[in-house]
């Protein structure tokens, strides 16, 4: 079968961040990757990007906005015909910078919120008072005229005040609202004892989510994600590895997707050394997981491999320790075991204690490992 | 489903971008989570989407366009808009 050519490329533009999720979708090492590409290496990617295929590019971080060329890297997208998406916390968003990021031509811009209300959301970020920036930002979103699409990441601690979380995304007028499930790798595995919700909340969250949805045909657009934990088989992790999507991590790392790096024993390809369409094409990482021929026993025969490849390779390491194995989630997995063990301690209940992604505890994981 | 009427008047909405892929040669709309390859009815029916003509007045055209009475390809133009509509791609102003 001819090699896909990728659809949407992911723009790291830094690691730095001025918040601390502890569900961060940065490897846990971020800390250890400290440089960054510059203006025109960025501009280079995309121009790359756009010859082999790409015809969307979305920008996140970390916080991009910490990038202050961001405008300048979107106009390039832009000029090559490029969709333009940008994922910000929200919390250094100016007029000034909303105008530029309009005056660039970007199509959309997302803001994060972490709860419906101050204390509940600053803690969730570590403790810096951010939840009033937060709003500012998604109102000068709609005063600069973009559409406001609000990304929230529901685990066990917020999960309870959806109501309140679609009350304040209709309050901001938000054309959409994407409450997705928090996905267990990386940073989120480290917390997933406290963040993990119970099967409970999880469907209780799905009806709210639905009628909010049902309710609000027209004005505002509800995605509710579903976790794959508590589903029969695996997600198809970004429709399948090196299919139709790649990121460019802040230091010109090359990762099929953004949690990529997490499983030991891959090498990443750098932007720096190589051209994009060598790496998508003919860099071991990518070629590896591509496809269905490197699939294992239980998915090799299963009538669902075109259907989810065999689920999140970062997955079937994290909770394994073989990306070449089935993901865990997939009630066919020999180790599903550990999923249904998660579960029933969430059941029993949660641990309170969070680790914040900050450069120290990034550090220290590093040499625990 | 909604019935979709003569008079209303499709606009492609705002989050949403026609663009000609010159490297797949195939015509794809974008939007903020995604991308749709567009075959070539559903194409020119998004290209006339721009708010100013109603429904009939596109069938119409497309018509035209195709070379065909405008009867035989009414429900499909119509069928395209709904599907669309629902995806929140178009909306139907009044």
């Amino acid at each position: 079968m001819e090699t896909p050519r990728p659809f949407s490329l992911l723009c790291e533009l830094t690691y730095r961040c001025p918040l601390q999720c502890p569900y961060c979708s940065n490897p846990l090492d971020f800390a250890r990757h400290k440089t960054e590409l510059d203006t025109e290496e960025w501009q280079r990617v995309l121009t790359e990007a756009a010859a082999l295929g790409v015809v969307q590019a979305h920008f996140s971080g970390g916080e991009p906005l910490l990038r202050s060329d961001a405008s300048q890297i979107i106009r390039h997208a832009r000029g090559l015909g490029l969709y333009t998406n940008l994922s910000t916390g929200g919390t250094l968003l100016t007029e000034k910078l909303a105008g530029q990021l309009r005056d660039a031509g970007l199509d959309s811009l997302q803001v994060s919120i972490q709860d419906a209300d101050a204390e509940n959301s600053d803690r969730m970020v570590g403790g810096a008072p951010s939840f009033e920036k937060k709003i500012r930002a998604a109102r000068l979103v709609k005063i600069t005229g973009f559409s406001l699409t609000l990304n929230v990441v529901l685990q066990r601690q917020n999960i309870g005040r959806i109501e309140a979380i679609i009350a304040l995304a209709e309050d901001l007028d938000a054309e959409r609202l994407e409450l997705a499930n928090t996905q267990f790798n990386g940073w989120a595995l480290k917390n997933r004892a406290a963040l993990l919700p119970t099967r409970a909340q999880v469907e209780r969250a799905a009806d709210v989510a639905r009628s909010a949805s049902e309710r609000l045909k027209g004005r505002m657009e509800i995605l509710y994600v579903l976790p794959d934990y508590f589903e029969q088989f695996p997600k198809a992790c970004l429709h399948g590895w090196g299919r139709v999507f790649l990121t460019v991590a802040a230091d010109g790392a090359v990762l099929p997707c953004q949690t990529a790096r997490e499983i030991r024993g891959l090498k990443f390809d750098n932007v720096r050394e190589r051209s994009l369409e060598k790496i998508w094409f003919e860099s071991e990482t990518f070629c590896k997981f591509r496809g269905t021929d490197w699939l294992p026993g239980p998915c090799q025969s299963c009538p669902r491999k075109e259907v989810d490849f065999g689920g999140c390779r970062c997955q079937a390491f994290l909770l394994a320790g073989d990306a070449s194995v089935t993901d865990p989630v997939c009630s066919l997995s020999p180790k599903h075991g550990l999923i249904v063990e998660a579960l029933a301690e969430s059941e029993a209940g949660a641990n309170k204690n969070l680790i914040y992604r900050t450069a120290s505890s990034s550090l220290q994981t590093v040499t625990r490992q | 489903m909604m019935a979709i009427a003569d008079t209303s008047k499709p606009r492609l909405a705002a989050k949403a971008r026609l663009k000609w892929d010159a490297v797949r040669e195939k015509h794809l709309l974008l939007f903020p989570e995604g991308v749709l390859v567009l075959n070539k009815t559903a194409h020119d029916v998004l290209a006339l989407c721009a708010g100013q003509r109603e429904v009939a007045e596109i069938v119409k055209a497309l018509a035209t366009q195709y070379g065909v009475d405008a009867n035989a390809i009414d429900a499909d133009v119509k069928e395209i808009l709904q599907k669309l509509a629902q995806k929140t791609f178009v909306t139907l102003d009044d």
